[in-house]
């Protein structure tokens, strides 16, 4: 094995770059002759446009173009689409209301496009878009609560009653038998709080179009570039596949926000053409609050039917999932296909049923974020299995143990097949590591310091790797989910990797290569791995889902499989030696029992020079690619544990042990992992304690709207996290790697509601447990034991 | 418009500025020098942190003619001779970097943590890092990078 090879902790190589200062994001690039976009936003959440006066904007200074909707419309441009199509119980497809690149008749929510302003400057353009006077007719909001309430506004006229979908999975009537055998049932009401993802990064893009090639470059901060292209060409309309290239450069942070396809790149891109000059976006902070698609949203009932031992024996969930404004690219599948399918958790749970209601309000787009459906399945599943061990007098751990799925392949009530895991070694290892036989103590100690402590568990279970592309198309995708890789070995024996996975400080440059030095024995200075770039890769799908390890990876290792294959066959010509006895081995070609050798390098040239071997049989050159389709999802799996202390005085919450506990397969390079569950866990946190995406029921106005409203997780919130792995290796996939990249926001939040609520003695505590509501929720519940 | 003269990362510059120009878009946009980030509008973030005569300060919320006549230095300035501050190792060795958009503004601000605080623990780097926003780390590996950096320069 190489030192740079699989497993090892290798320090990350694009970090070079990047502590000096010299990385290049969106905003850092700068075309000839630039201009600069801003657009005009809706101020109202919902409301006609009777009209819009442009002459004062077109007349200000340094102004260029103006363009609104009526523009878009006139070049044929159609709105942007949802990429998954989900069916209603009754077999009616999902109700899509039109997503216009500029609103032209009527703005659906604060922060919605009107119109685009180009200018010589930023501030110019700023200075104009103030200018532009558009006359609106308010109409009523729309928020979660009042959108199926009869008389409410209509955001879509497609969409009655702004239900775009009433979806279920499950067997209803297994269920309701289930129910009627129950011993014991519990029930709970959840809100999963709305998120605004806030990569640091803000958006930005710039289009810039070649008159004398007819073609376009779109520079975006996006995590899928090639999807990006796809959906720009095949479904709006800017240009031809083949005449727009999409370069996604270093991006900082995604977290699903930079998945989707949004109006302003489109029309960056669109209107670049229209003026002949490149056109420059940078979205502020206060615009990524407004229109970046936030996460999560949902309300829900659940139901867990047990038998008198504690058994699991049925789980009804009733969910209204909030939509937004439009559909986004994905948003459709994240409340359904990647949420319903999750709700078994760990746990071997005869029947399930849960229905979703999608529905539309006057907000911004919901669509993936961090976790994108499993996180709200397993906040469900792990908070009415923690209730139903409190209600029944079970300890909480061992409920969990009891109803784990043990054995494997292991087919839920609801799509997923889990094809390995080993729950109770990741609970065995979390109760050792969080010293839960000692939490009583520590307990007691704290009371005598005046705080309440408490510990919460979270044993989830996830999906990542999405997934078989015919699986995906059978519920829904409009896409297949594969990855695409090519391996370009140069006459020196150098290595590009061309690949459709897309880092945004996942570190892919840095695994990536690992794996290729572990195949290949070379160094990794002689490794490139090249990435988000439409006219440098092939295809690509793009990262997210924790889907770049199990998929993306995957490719490259069945692309290099091809390279080895063809260059064991020259060298064997070479060595004049059968095929079957050359193998690669530390960077060179040897020929079992003997002392024949080529260098790797000496091979690669040879392909070539076409010297030396019978180029009628192999064709020269070195350079392979492939496309990665999985066999199955990946399901990642882990015990995550939180203790937390409570001041009863101010009701601040401080976190003061948190383990985590993972399954993530095989693991490529573990800092990398241990990093990547880091920010996830603070991400999840981050819902439990301080995050929430709040939109004003009466005028549709986004509360939260910067960084002073909206509550980000700082450094001070956290202690130090202990984390620790018990790997069962994925069977789907050549490396049998599972993914890392959500996890920790998906087990982590009902680990910390499980642990207030613990600490508190109470059954539930909406997120985020800010210290207003724990203070709250002390008050309440004291005054009944005072009486 | 008034000239802003002042010395960054060694170099004597001056160029025409707008009252309102804010010192990280003079930065960016007149210097080219793109490793300071804007990453809010609110003063929040951090991402912007350059360092005013030695201090660290929010780029995004000094406007260029306050710098005028100050020595600042940027990320790209921190490196001196091209051998890497210790604050810069720590944060490749320490995995304390994901996307790296946060990074030089954290950099930046541990830079003036250290020499302010030559003791530092972990509880003060947590507070001290108030002003510095990652959404990636979680934080964790950043407070172990300052650390050991921290430990580095003292010795």
């Amino acid at each position: 094995m190489s030192e740079w090879g699989i497993g090892k902790p290798v320090r990350r190589r694009e970090d070079d770059r990047f502590i000096r200062g010299r990385g290049q994001y969106t905003d850092d690039i700068n075309r000839p002759n630039q201009t600069h976009a801003v657009f005009v936003r809706s101020p109202h959440a919902h409301a006609l446009i009777r009209s819009i006066d442009l002459e004062e904007a077109n007349a200000a200074p340094g102004v260029v173009a103006v363009f609104t909707g009526k523009d878009v419309a006139e070049d044929g441009l159609a709105g942007l689409i949802c990429g998954w199509t989900v069916h209603s119980k009754d077999g009616s497809e999902m109700k899509a209301g039109g997503h216009p690149i500029l609103a032209a008749e009527k703005v659906r929510y604060v922060g919605d496009h009107v119109a685009l302003v180009i200018a010589e400057t930023k501030a110019q353009a700023l200075a104009a878009a103030d200018l532009v006077l558009v006359d609106y007719e308010p109409l009523p909001a729309v928020s979660l609560k009042n959108s199926t309430e009869p008389g409410s506004a209509q955001v879509h006229e497609e969409a009655p009653g702004n239900l775009c979908f009433e979806w279920e999975l499950g067997d209803k009537t297994a269920t309701e038998e289930a129910f009627s055998k129950a011993a014991r049932t519990v029930s709970i009401d959840l809100a999963n709080n709305r998120l605004v993802p806030n990569a640091m990064e803000p958006r930005a893009a710039i289009g810039d179009y070649d008159a004398g090639r007819d073609e376009y470059t779109l520079w975006t901060t996006s995590q899928n570039p090639h999807v990006a292209r796809l959906v720009l060409s095949a479904f709006v309309g800017v240009a031809p596949e083949h005449k727009l290239r999409v370069i996604a450069p270093d991006v900082g942070g995604g977290f699903g926000s930079k998945i989707f396809i949004y109006p302003e790149e489109t029309a960056c891109a669109w209107a670049s053409k229209k003026i002949g000059r490149p056109i420059k976006w940078t979205a502020d902070r206060s615009e990524a609050f407004l229109a970046d698609a936030h996460g999560r949203d949902h309300l829900s009932h659940a139901e867990l039917a047990l038998d008198e031992d504690g058994k699991f024996l049925g789980l009804k969930v009733k969910t209204k999932a909030n939509l937004g404004a439009y559909l986004s690219t994905f948003s459709a599948a994240v409340p359904t296909y990647l949420y319903g399918t999750l709700l078994s958790g760990q746990y071997d749970i005869p029947a399930i049923y849960v229905e979703v209601d999608g529905v539309y309000t006057t907000t911004s787009p919901v669509d993936a974020y961090r976790g994108a459906g499993r996180p709200e399945a397993t906040y469900i599943v792990e908070r009415i299995v923690e209730t139903a061990a409190r209600e029944n007098g079970f300890d909480p751990a061992e409920i969990r143990r009891m109803n784990f799925v043990k054995t494997f392949p292991h087919q839920t009530p609801v799509i997923m097949n889990y094809d390995i895991g080993d729950f109770e070694a990741s609970l065995d290892k979390a109760l050792e590591v969080a010293d839960y036989a000692g939490f009583p103590d520590r307990k007691e100690e704290a009371a005598k310091r005046g705080k309440l402590r408490g510990i919460g568990f979270s044993t989830y279970i996830e999906a990542c790797g999405i997934a078989p592309s015919a699986a995906v198309g059978s519920l829904g995708a409009g896409v297949g989910l594969w990855e695409s890789a090519e391996v370009q070995v140069a006459p020196t024996g150098k290595i590009e990797v061309f690949t459709g996975s897309h880092s945004h400080g996942q570190g892919h440059e840095t695994t990536f290569a690992q794996l290729v030095s572990e195949r290949t024995g070379l160094p990794l200075e002689d490794i490139e791995i090249i990435h988000g770039d439409t006219g440098r890769v092939q295809f690509g799908m793009g990262t997210y889902g924790s889907r770049s390890g199990a998929v993306g990876m995957s490719a490259i290792f069945k692309a290099i499989d091809k390279v080895e294959a063809k260059a064991r066959k020259i060298a064997a010509q070479l060595m004049e030696a059968a095929e079957d006895d050359v193998v690669l081995e530390n960077g060179a070609f040897t020929v079992k029992g003997t002392d024949k050798s080529l260098s790797w390098p000496e091979v690669t040239l040879a392909a070539y020079t076409g010297h030396g071997f019978d180029t009628a049989e192999i064709e020269p050159g070195l350079k392979e690619s492939a496309f990665y389709d999985p066999l199955n999802f990946t399901f990642p799996s882990g015990c995550h544990i939180c203790e937390i202390e409570i001041d009863p005085e101010t009701g601040v919450t401080e976190i003061v042990n948190f383990t985590a506990i993972d399954d993530f397969g095989t693991i490529i390079n573990p800092m990398i992992v241990e990093g990547q569950v880091h920010g996830g866990l603070v991400q999840g946190i981050g819902q439990a304690l301080y995050e929430h995406g709040i939109y004003d029921e009466e005028s549709g106005q986004l509360m939260t709207g910067s960084f002073m409203d909206y509550c980000m997780p700082r450094a001070d919130n956290f202690p130090g996290f202990k984390l620790g792995f018990t790997p069962t290796v994925c069977p789907s996939n050549p490396m049998g790697m599972k993914g890392c990249g959500e996890a920790g926001a998906i087990g982590s939040p009902p680990a910390v509601i499980n642990a207030i609520t613990d600490a508190l003695g109470i059954k539930d505590i909406p997120m985020p447990a800010t210290p207003a509501r724990v203070w709250a929720a002390i008050q309440n519940s004291a005054t009944p034991k005072a009486a | 418009m008034p000239v802003v003269t002042m010395t960054v990362n060694g170099k004597s510059v001056s160029g025409e500025v707008e009252g309102r120009t804010l010192l990280v878009n003079f930065i960016r946009d007149q210097l080219n020098l793109t490793g300071t980030h804007v990453g809010c509008d609110t003063s929040q973030c951090g991402a912007c942190v350059v360092h005013i005569d030695g201090k660290a300060v929010k780029s995004c919320a000094t406007l260029a003619l306050q710098a005028d006549g100050a020595e600042v230095t940027t990320i790209e300035g921190l490196a001196a001779g091209g051998d890497l501050h210790p604050v810069q190792r720590a944060f490749k060795e320490h995995h304390g970097l994901q996307c790296g958009f946060c990074t030089p503004g954290m950099i930046m601000t541990a830079v003036d943590m250290i020499r302010r605080k030559p003791e530092l623990d972990e509880k003060t780097v947590r507070e001290e890092l108030e002003g510095n926003l990652c959404r990636c780390t979680g934080y964790h590996n950043i407070v172990k990078a300052i650390l050991a950096a921290s430990e580095e320069m003292r010795a």
